[in-house]
């Protein structure tokens, strides 16, 4: 599925930055989003919101339980996930009278809620929150596409957008594969997290990860966010959570992991995010040798037809 | 609370009202212990806790007093800490007669004040002698709960039996109090399934004894029910059975409703209490200075009131400095005094009755926060004038020209005789001083802006308000116009706005000696001659040595786990209450997991990480003589230092104005028969006869049926209270942009309810409309071989603001706590139809009809005593009919 060419290279040592042209540049810097212990205060998005001056995205009420944001955009650069789910099936210890007969797959349904049936003590039942935020890839297709370099790669290994060099032009939307980068529609230009990039130069840590209550949102130096993550993970197994996995930590993934990775406690599908992401330029270096190789043959076709002809 | 090994929160949604609180509930987590939630509907709290238990709203004592009853009828009661230091062997009068062999009335009830003679609950022997008679004018001023912080008077020496074996010691009164408590009956009043309660029995009591802690976590939850006191007593009691009082990782803990509300308490906003919880005087029963203090001090009793006199006479000092002299009594007589019930709900009746002509309003908005918003509103538009302080144009200062009357044609701005004031006032951010939060704990925050344009702090308001009055004043003849010319009001301003100085208020709170101006130490150097004055005694030492010890800010890393040098906490900057508890009777550490505070017998001292609250060199072994009065009295093995026997109360004697011992009532309004009591509801809950006031019937009564539903309301994390700091404010107000009515599928498919169309709920005082939100959160619960189904609202929404919409508390009555005067305000009765409200005078038409139907007379309340529930009139028979 993933050609192996775009993985090569030593993925566990590379540093973004450095391939970047930075020297001496500081140690990666990420997020570690612990959803386990997400209280869905979203605090993080009105910390983000204030600090960045990010406009506000509209007075909806949508009906995704808690979920009044609806996704990451423009104007939305975190955004705290409601996922309301009975027990995965395989746990019917208290599942209500009738629920065994349509087998439930995790998904957030598309149906409303009640989708269980009857109810009389349905209370093994899940809530489960997250806050999602821009990945911050290693390989980051946003980034490979921008015409105009307004995407830039940080010395924390971090991407941003310039707003005062950013055209509008919109290729870094269709660019990214968790759907993250999207244009205000007033002025057209791409607006994301950028880390809090003016915060981290200056040793404070984000808007984000400052307000979060519970340290379900940890910043930090990526190595080490990895280390703490997998502790948690094998923690939380101990405790009796066989579901808790990370999502985004693996640096052979399809963008060569996230600088912002993720403890969920179910599928990432069930969150909204995509199962196996794939950086869309991670193929660019094949696509163009085979398309060389294409235009050689065409070439030499016409060459040839040329040729042949005079013959 | 980061160190319990069980948190059980019930009553509260923490994880959404209080988020930052929540993070020690997290790290408890984090260090092993176990969550349980227990609400009515799964919040982001259950989302949280290990455990969730859906209960029907208003049965939490149905389900504490089952978790008494499997403590006691499996002996799994902390036996040594209990037997030391609680009253279960202390015997009680023969003249009591328990509530459950008298129909959920125990003996003394007087039907014709719907109050209870607490004579036959005292402790044997002292019938006559302590305790209070009768108690229906403390109800009136909520008096009966002085004694929560003054210790209810106890004469004398007690009768034991070390054994508990007496039929008539409080043990054994508990366990038969709480006998029918099984879980099987909690399954069918709370609707808790009772293997989901034997779990959190099992865990709540695995987590005890010398090695382990629970905690209990409550807020409003708990608080604003007919019979919210005694849902925490009932808390109380199982902490103490199990030995969870004054211990690390124990305790009851009360979330405060907002920022500062412990504050608010300590100096109080309260009508019937001055600072540091001295009672405001009664116009009859103290009419002189001593009077006043002899009745808070109580001469002759034990414990730690006895130096009511000094904080008495401090605080006057410091109300009016020179000139108060022990010659007048220290203008005692300028004191106001109360003459009944002042409470904020009668008050609003007495506004629409025309007998209250002006009001301010300070960080208060009760157009939508308080219940019966009709009233509240209807009322303020029959002032002559009102005064507003607030940070945006609320609701309660806009109701005559856009509330929801004036769609009625109720109040008509044109005619609406009251003249507002708004004023604009200075946030948190824009002001300094100090919050007093839910653990006793005063931090001092620095101003970090100018407030904009001609918003002014209240101290600034306050401050320059005294001056002008006095300066109007100044030389008048008048008696009247001394309290006010007398006053101390010489704070120092700074700035182009003659701003007061807060750390000079700070040091006034604090106390000092009036002749060298010395900051005081600590509520023990306050004097009974006029030396010191000392604005509320147990904030006495946040100044000491002249320093702001509020605004100490040492990080966690630099000091010890209970971080004493982070701000300062009352009294003597101790953080855990009780502490003696936290050793054995012999002043030993009941086990070194649990160490806190203990009897070091070489230095001859009590020590530990805490401030131990207890005479630092009492020891242990030390017992009073038999004449001991005051702290004297209290023995080397008594922790709890402000009950007039040292011990912990199981069982309430006197204090508690509806009974000695919880006991399950109905709400006000419910759908549901009493399971327990032919007795329905709290039969001392205070009632409004008024004709705005109207009480949807619940059985026995009929009609009940026409309002079928149970509705309860809280708050989301995303607005705060009553949404004039968050529906105002762009980032917040998109989060929860719209009112919502959170519905069960059930109940949607029954009523016809579509997922986000709209609803309107109706019960006999309003009607009001909201987004539908069906979820699984709610579910409906299986109770009495009924299905009850419940809906909730967030308290929210009002007219003004970026997002609006209907008030949910519209919907309630007026029906309070007689203890305390709050209101049940967390559950009601109502009707639920599809669609949106009617508009204009069809509304009120459509409440008429309702009232109608379910043959509601407004102004007529319910009978307090259920019809055909006899009546233990006198309760001193001596026959001793509870004692079988």
């Amino acid at each position: 599925m993933v050609d192996p060419e775009s993985r090569s290279g030593s993925p566990v040592a590379f540093d973004p930055a450095a391939a970047a042209g930075w020297v001496d540049a500081p140690p990666r810097m990420g997020f570690f989003t612990d959803t386990s212990v997400c209280i869905g205060c979203k605090a993080c998005e009105v910390a983000c919101k204030e600090w960045n001056g990010v406009p506000a995205s509209g007075l909806d009420l949508l009906g995704m339980s808690y979920d009044n944001t609806g996704a990451l955009t423009a104007n939305s650069w975190r955004h705290v996930a409601f996922v309301e789910q009975p027990r995965p099936s395989g746990d019917d210890s208290a599942a209500p009278a009738g629920a065994g007969s349509t087998e439930f797959l995790g998904m957030p349904g598309a149906a409303p809620p009640g989708r269980t049936g009857s109810a009389h003590g349905r209370s093994d039942f899940r809530w489960l929150m997250m806050s999602d935020v821009c990945k911050h890839c290693t390989r980051a297709g946003c980034l490979d596409v921008c015409p105009t370099g307004a995407l830039f790669r940080t010395e924390f290994g971090t991407v941003v957008v310039q707003e005062d060099i950013c055209n509008g032009c919109g290729y870094c939307v269709s660019a990214c594969p968790y759907g993250v980068i999207d244009r205000r529609a007033d002025d057209g230009r791409a607006w994301k997290c950028t880390l809090c990039y003016d915060r981290i130069g200056a040793g404070m840590t984000p808007a984000c990860a400052q307000a979060c209550p519970t340290e379900s949102i940890q910043y930090g130096p990526l190595d080490e966010l990895r280390d703490r993550a997998a502790a948690r993970v094998a923690t939380l197994h101990e405790r009796g959570v066989p579901e808790a996995r990370l999502y985004g930590h693996d640096p052979s993934d399809g963008v060569g992991g996230d600088g912002a990775f993720f403890l969920l406690l179910d599928e990432p599908e069930v969150y909204g995010l995509p199962p196996d992401p794939q950086v869309p330029t991670g193929d660019l270096p094949q696509m163009w040798r085979r398309a060389g190789l294409a235009a050689l043959a065409m070439a030499a076709g016409a060459v040839a037809a040329f040729l042949g002809g005079r013959r | 609370m980061a160190n319990a090994d069980v948190i059980v929160i019930q009553g509260s949604n923490m994880a959404e009202a209080h988020p930052v609180g929540f993070q020690w509930v997290m790290e408890a987590k984090r260090r092993g212990a176990k969550v349980f939630h227990v609400d009515p509907r799964f919040t982001r709290t259950s989302a949280l806790a290990d455990e969730y238990l859906p209960i029907r709203a208003g049965t939490d004592i149905a389900l504490l007093g089952g978790v008494v009853n499997y403590i006691l009828s499996n002996e799994l009661d902390f036996r040594e800490y209990v037997l030391a230091y609680t009253n279960a062997a202390t015997l009680v009068s023969e003249d009591f007669v328990d509530a459950e062999d008298a129909e959920g009335i125990f003996s003394g009830f007087d039907p014709q004040t719907g109050s209870y003679v607490q004579t036959s609950w005292q402790y044997a022997g002292q019938e006559a002698s302590s305790g209070s008679g009768h108690t229906a004018a403390e109800r009136e001023t909520a008096a009966g709960l002085l004694h929560e912080s003054h210790g209810a008077p106890v004469a004398g020496a007690v009768e034991r039996d070390e054994t508990l074996q007496h039929p008539r010691c409080v043990y054994q009164i508990l366990k038969r109090h709480f006998a029918r408590y099984t879980p099987e009956m909690v399954e069918r009043v709370c609707g808790v399934p009772r293997e989901r309660f034997l779990e959190l029995a099992r865990a709540w009591t695995e987590n005890s004894g010398r090695d382990r802690t629970g905690c209990l976590i409550y807020s409003v939850g708990w608080t604003q029910h007919s019979v919210g006191v005694q849902y925490i007593r009932t808390g109380a009691i199982i902490q103490l059975l199990l030995g969870n009082v004054g211990r690390p990782g124990g305790g009851v803990l009360a979330l405060r409703g907002h920022a500062s509300i412990q504050g608010s308490t300590d100096i109080p906003t309260l009508f019937n209490l001055l600072p540091g919880y001295l009672p405001m005087p009664q116009h009859d029963a103290h009419p002189t200075f001593d009077a006043w203090v002899e009745s808070i001090r109580h001469p002759g009793q034990k414990g730690f009131w006895g130096n009511a006199r000094s904080f008495a006479v401090s605080l006057l000092k410091a109300y009016w400095g020179e000139a108060a002299t022990p010659d007048n009594d220290f203008c005692y007589g300028y004191l106001p005094r109360l003459t009944g019930d002042h409470g904020t709900y009668q008050q609003v009746l007495d506004m629409i009755d025309g007998k209250i002509k002006g009001y301010f309003l300070l960080g208060q908005n009760p157009a939508v926060g308080s219940a019966h918003g009709r009233a509240q509103r209807l009322g303020m538009a029959n002032l002559d004038w009102l005064v507003v302080r607030d940070l945006f144009m609320i609701e309660s200062a806009t109701f005559w020209q856009r509330g929801p009357e004036v769609a009625t044609g109720e109040i008509v701005p044109q005619e609406c005789r009251t003249e507002v004031f708004f004023l604009p006032a200075a946030s948190h951010v824009e002001k300094e001083g100090t919050f007093t939060q839910t653990q006793r704990l005063l931090q001092w925050r620095e101003k970090a802006v100018d407030p904009p344009g001609d918003a002014r702090s209240e101290l600034w308001f306050f401050y320059h308000l005294g001056r002008k009055l006095r300066e109007k004043l100044a030389g008048s003849p008048l008696p009247r116009d001394r309290a006010l010319l007398d006053l101390t009001w010489d704070y120092p301003t700074h700035g182009p706005h003659a701003e007061p100085d807060a750390e000079a208020v700070l040091r006034e709170i604090n106390g000092y000696d009036t002749t060298t101006g010395r900051p005081l130490a600590g509520f023990a150097e306050a004097r009974d001659d006029g030396s010191t004055a000392v604005g509320c005694w147990i904030y006495s030492g946040v100044y000491a040595d002249g320093v702001n010890q509020a605004a100490r800010r040492r990080p966690g890393q630099e000091q010890d786990w209970v971080a004493a040098e982070w701000g300062w906490a009352w009294p003597a900057n101790r953080r855990t209450l009780y502490n003696r508890a936290s050793a054995d009777p012999q002043g030993r550490p009941w086990s070194e997991r649990k160490r806190y505070v203990w009897w070091d017998a070489e230095a001859g001292r009590w020590t530990g990480h805490d401030v131990p609250d207890f005479e630092v060199s009492k020891p242990p072994s030390y017992r009073p003589p038999p004449d001991a009065v005051g702290p004297a009295a209290i023995a080397g093995d008594d922790p709890f230092v402000m009950q007039a026997d040292g011990k912990g109360w199981l069982y309430a004697p006197s204090g508690v104005l509806d009974g000695p011992l919880p006991t399950h009532y109905e709400p006000v309004e419910s759908p549901v028969r009493n399971p327990l009591y032919g007795q329905q509801a709290n039969p001392t809950r205070k009632m409004y006869a008024h004709p705005v006031n109207a009480t949807n019937p619940s059985p026995p009564q009929e009609h009940s049926q026409v309002f079928p539903y149970v509705f309860t309301v809280s708050r989301l994390t995303e607005h705060h209270t009553a949404g004039g700091m968050s529906r105002t404010v762009a980032p917040l107000a998109e989060l929860q942009p719209e009112m919502f009515v959170e519905v069960s599928p059930e109940l949607a498919v029954l009523v016809g309810l579509n997922h986000l169309g709209w609803a309107h709920l109706i019960s006999s005082r309003a009607v009001i409309e909201a987004k539908v939100l069906v979820t699984d959160r709610v579910a409906p619960l299986r109770v009495e071989g009924r299905v009850i189904h419940q809906v909730w609202l967030p308290y929210h929404f009002g007219f003004e603001g970026l997002v609006t919409g209907d008030s949910a508390n519209d919907l309630f009555g007026i029906t309070l706590d007689p203890n305390v005067l709050i209101q049940e305000s967390k559950i009601g009765t109502c009707d639920v139809r599809p669609g949106r409200r009617p508009t204009g005078p069809a509304l009120r038409e459509l409440v008429s009809d309702y009232r109608v139907r379910a043959g509601v007379v407004p102004g007529g309340n319910p009978p307090a005593v259920t019809p055909g529930v006899s009546i233990e009139t006198t309760g001193s028979t001596g026959e001793g009919e509870g004692n079988r």
